[in-house]
């Protein structure tokens, strides 16, 4: 591929100052089971190439399925003059420091290959697991899916950039609704797909799976029974798999330097946070330290380039509660003077590269879930997140959760439904009070983060403990 | 248009039916099957701050090949590139791996197979700006201005093809713009502007539109405390909260599996207001009326009339686990081409009648916070405005909702207004969208506000 990749590029009749083609290759194969019946078995072939083209200081690209060698041919001309219409009104006269030269390989970390279960085999795993959520009566509906892909990257360049890469990954999901009259309870195994890891089928099925599929179906129906979550400010315990949802919309968009740049303003939308804030801004609690990084084995958005050939390493974002690095790619490094990361990312070949968190992981600290709860004497403890809203500037936010426990006197006591909470983002990470050990931390990632024009869902990864904030408000839904 | 997507719009048609053709002739009379095709051949042009931040084409098409068997089935999807003897090869290798899969699943008790005779053809032809007019066009008029956002446009066809002899073809030659413009306080309003013939004139007028607009929000913010207050929602808003009926709404499935926020209304325990009458009304809608099995839906469904939940989505798949007619409606159960039809509320009455309270454009980012009970938490965004005595006093910072659809479209419903606006879809993940809505606004009395 790389020869034929670069031959194509070594060809062309365009005077560029810079050509570069990304080729994809994506298999997946996915199964969802609903109420004990399949709903889909489901495979799909992709792929395709993103040529880009730099000149007169302006990326053009050209996107095409079509991998002949004349049809890649045709979308570098294409590109070329894409480029040329639009130098003119650039935003920004870019040069070749934002493709630089690197070759290399990066491969996902796995045991087993994605050929290890014949869909029969996870036809019948799925089955069994939507069995088993099926604890009582009061289950309205189950469902289990799993998916798997295998992503290959090509990314070569005029000025010798040849990077493999190759992705295994895993996303698995079950849940169940419990119904009793018009009340009903979701609950889900920490959200939709929040189990989507690189690897291979030794991920699925886990030696915890039947303990997790068992407790999802016990507490759905708990939950129809549980009091609403009370209405107050108290102190909110949230777990890992809720954590993901806080650290993604409240520190991973904000900090992304495109949306600063303004160029997210029409969709997305931008930040409350300013060029000027990095190396100043006091983002939240001094417990709070988060990082970049790309490097956590098995973790769903690792690499080891991102889309334009820069170099992933592990960097500090917010470190003792300071801002020190926004999550911007070489383009906004070069149109911002602000330290960035290596995230330049496309969902796909047919989408260019723009701005995205890859994992985005809150650092551990140094008390036990134990002795977090024992130094509460009264608030709430949330799990698995099930909605979520944030403004356009990543300032005013309100996430439900599936699950709640009061918290009294140092002790988990009665179970809450509908637990919810809403705060303001400078103000929520200020208060943040006590943060989890190592052995409170958990990994959890999703396929769904949306952003961009046109549009994109890539994958990306969030690892944290649990974690205590104080005076937040919390709050039920309806009696 | 370049001359290579002119020949691939040519040949798509063509070579779909080949491909279907070929499948046909390689599967045993024991076996069912559907292709459907999906494609574009689509320039997207980003801007920010009236300049251009990205630029390019793509030009995709997937198949999806569905076999069907002995009470089972799986699905396949492959390029397509509009070359019979480059997607051939893909798409045969795809139907043995299927042939291969099928045998080894598990009944599908609920399987749909192709039956009907219903054939479509369906061409809009359109007249779009040409690649290298994009950037002077669009950025002459607002080079002065803080102008962002996104150009999408060029054909996008869709086909469908099955072993009962069904055959559709869709194609649509369109453009979008999508665009903000900012004040120096970062202070916005929105516009959208699409159609199949690009039309500068009023493409002129939406950008005075919009700069006539930015001149209200100059005076000061107004900040609003949280509290209940009399609301005017703008027909773009009323899109926001229309998306939500598509989102554990009124779908057959979901209503069943306890995942609607208008199971409530279904058991009689909760009611909506006899204004409100939402519909599936395809009569002008940029979108296939075939589904994914090859059916062609009614060209109006009520869904909702005078209050009443008359009509769920209801797709052949549910209609056989559930025992219920279907309305052909997507796999999904989603609405394509929503309408909610219009009330009293005259232009020139909209902010006599409300008075006192808020004046709301847009909203973003809505999500369910009580999804049972139909609650809708979300920001408002762009302009929106503060109204005392009938006139527009201060744009507003923006404020949190949290407010239950059974309150905007029930109890608290006042009015729609006579007029609608179509909003178009311009969502573009993986690839543009079809289709749009037709909204009036609405006045609400007691809309909650929370942050």
């Amino acid at each position: 591929m790389f020869k034929f990749l670069s031959d194509v590029v070594t060809t062309a009749t365009v005077s560029a100052d810079w050509i570069g083609i990304r080729a994809v290759k994506d298999t997946t194969k996915a199964c969802a089971i609903r109420d004990a019946h399949p709903e889909s078995n489901t495979q799909r072939f992709g792929h395709g190439a993103m040529v880009e083209v730099l000149a007169n200081g302006q990326f053009g690209y050209s996107a095409t399925n079509n991998l002949s060698e004349s049809s890649l041919a045709a979308a570098i001309v294409s590109a070329y003059g894409q480029a040329i219409a639009a130098s003119d009104w650039a935003v920004h006269s870019f040069t070749v420091a934002a493709r630089p030269k690197a070759t290399g390989n990066y491969v996902s970390p796995h045991r087993k290959g994605l050929d290890a279960l014949s869909p029969a085999e996870l036809n019948q795993i799925l089955l069994r697991i939507c069995d088993q959520l099926k604890v009582s009566d009061s289950i309205a509906q189950t469902t289990a899916s799993a998916r798997s892909h295998d992503i290959e990257t090509w990314f070569v360049s005029s000025n010798g950039s040849e990077i493999y890469q190759r992705d295994y990954v895993i996303e698995t999901h079950f849940g169940t609704i419990a119904q009793d009259g018009p009340t009903t309870q979701l609950r889900t195994d920490h959200g939709y797909l929040a189990h989507s890891y690189q690897g291979g089928w030794e991920l699925f099925p886990g030696l915890d799976l039947w303990q997790r599929v068992q407790q999802v179906g016990e507490q759905a129906v708990e939950l129809l029974h549980a009091d609403n979550c009370p209405d107050l400010a108290t102190t909110l315990v949230l777990a890992p798999d809720q954590m993901m949802l806080q650290i993604h919309e409240s520190i991973g968009h904000p900090l992304e330097l495109d949306r600063i740049l303004g160029d997210e303003r029409n969709y997305a939308g931008g930040s409350f946070i300013q060029l000027e804030d990095f190396g100043s801004l006091d983002y939240g609690s001094k417990l709070m330290n988060v990082t970049f990084d790309p490097t956590v084995a098995g973790e769903l958005a690792s690499y080891g380039f991102d889309d334009v050939g820069a170099t992933a390493t592990r960097e500090y974002l917010i470190r003792a509660g300071k801002l020190e690095r926004g999550l911007g790619g070489l383009e906004s490094q070069q149109r911002s003077h602000v330290p960035g990361v290596a995230n330049s990312r496309a969902s796909s070949w047919n989408r260019p590269a723009i701005d995205r968190m890859a994992n985005i992981n809150l650092e551990p600290g140094d008390r036990t879930f134990e002795d977090i709860i024992a130094n509460i004497e009264h608030g709430i403890y949330m799990e698995t997140n099930r909605s979520w809203s944030i403004d356009d500037q990543r300032h005013k936010f309100q996430f439900g959760c599936e699950y709640g426990k009061l918290i009294e006197n140092g002790q988990l006591t009665r179970t809450l439904k509908n637990p919810n909470y809403r705060s303001v983002t400078p103000q929520f990470w200020h208060s943040l009070s006590q943060v989890g050990d190592r052995s409170t931390w958990e990994i959890y990632g999703t396929p769904f983060c949306g952003k961009g024009e046109p549009n994109q869902l890539i994958r990306v990864g969030h690892g944290a403990p649990v974690c205590a904030f104080e005076a937040i408000e919390v709050f039920g839904g309806a009696v | 248009m370049t001359s290579a997507v002119v020949v691939a719009k040519q040949l798509a048609e063509k070579v779909f039916g080949e491909l279907a053709d070929a499948i046909a002739s390689h599967l045993a009379g024991a076996t069912d099957f559907t292709l459907s095709l999906s494609g574009e051949n689509s320039q997207f042009t980003r801007f920010n701050r009236a300049h251009v931040r990205q630029s390019g084409q793509v030009n995709d098409g997937n198949l999806l090949l569905t076999l069907m068997q002995d009470d089972r089935t799986a699905s396949a999807t492959v390029p397509f590139v509009g070359e019979f003897e480059t997607d051939w090869p893909l798409l045969k290798t795809a139907l043995a791996e299927l042939q291969g899969m099928v045998p080894q699943l598990p009944v599908d008790p609920f399987l749909v197979l192709p039956t009907g005779s219903a054939t479509s053809r369906t061409v809009h032809q359109g007249e779009i700006l040409a690649v290298d007019q994009i950037a002077s066009t669009l950025l002459s008029p607002v080079n002065t201005l803080d102008f962002t956002g996104i150009y999408a446009g060029g054909l996008i066809f869709r086909g469908y093809a099955d072993s009962a002899g069904q055959r559709h073809w869709f194609e649509s030659t369109s453009y979008s713009l999508d665009f903000s413009l900012f004040d120096p306080q970062n202070r916005a309003v929105k516009g959208t502007f699409a159609g199949n013939q690009w039309q500068q004139a009023k493409f002129l007028d939406k950008i005075d539109q919009a700069k006539h607009q930015l001149t209200m929000m100059a005076r000061p913010a107004k900040t609003i405390e949280r509290g209940q207050y009399r609301t005017y929602l703008a027909p773009a808003a009323v899109a926001e909260l229309l998306h939500m009926f598509s989102w554990g709404g009124v779908g057959e499935a979901d209503l069943q599996q306890g995942n609607s926020a208008f199971g409530l209304l279904r058991q009689g325990q909760r009611q909506l207001s006899p204004k409100f009458t939402l519909q599936e009304n395809f009569e002008q809608a940029n979108m296939p009326r075939f589904n994914g099995y090859g059916e062609v839906a009614p060209l109006q469904l009520p869904i909702i009339q005078q209050g009443q939940l008359v009509n769920s989505l209801v797709s052949s798949r549910s209609a056989k686990e559930y025992k219920t007619p279907s309305n052909y409606a997507s796999r999904g159960e989603h609405l394509r081409a929503p309408e909610i039809l219009t009330g009293s509320l005259t232009a020139d009455q909209i902010l006599p009648r409300l008075e006192r309270g808020l004046y709301l454009s847009n909203l973003h980012y809505l999500n369910w916070s009580d999804h049972p009970n139909g609650r809708v938490t979300g920001m408002t965004r762009y302009a929106c405005f503060w109204v005392e005595n009938g006139e527009i006093v201060a744009p507003i910072e923006n404020l949190r909702f949290d407010e239950s659809l059974y309150h905007c479209f029930g109890d608290g419903l006042m009015d729609l207004t006579t007029f609608q606006e179509t909003i178009p879809e311009i969502d573009t993940y993986d690839c543009r969208g079809l289709g749009d809505s037709r909204v009036p606004g609405i006045l609400v009395d007691d809309f909650t506000y929370t942050l």
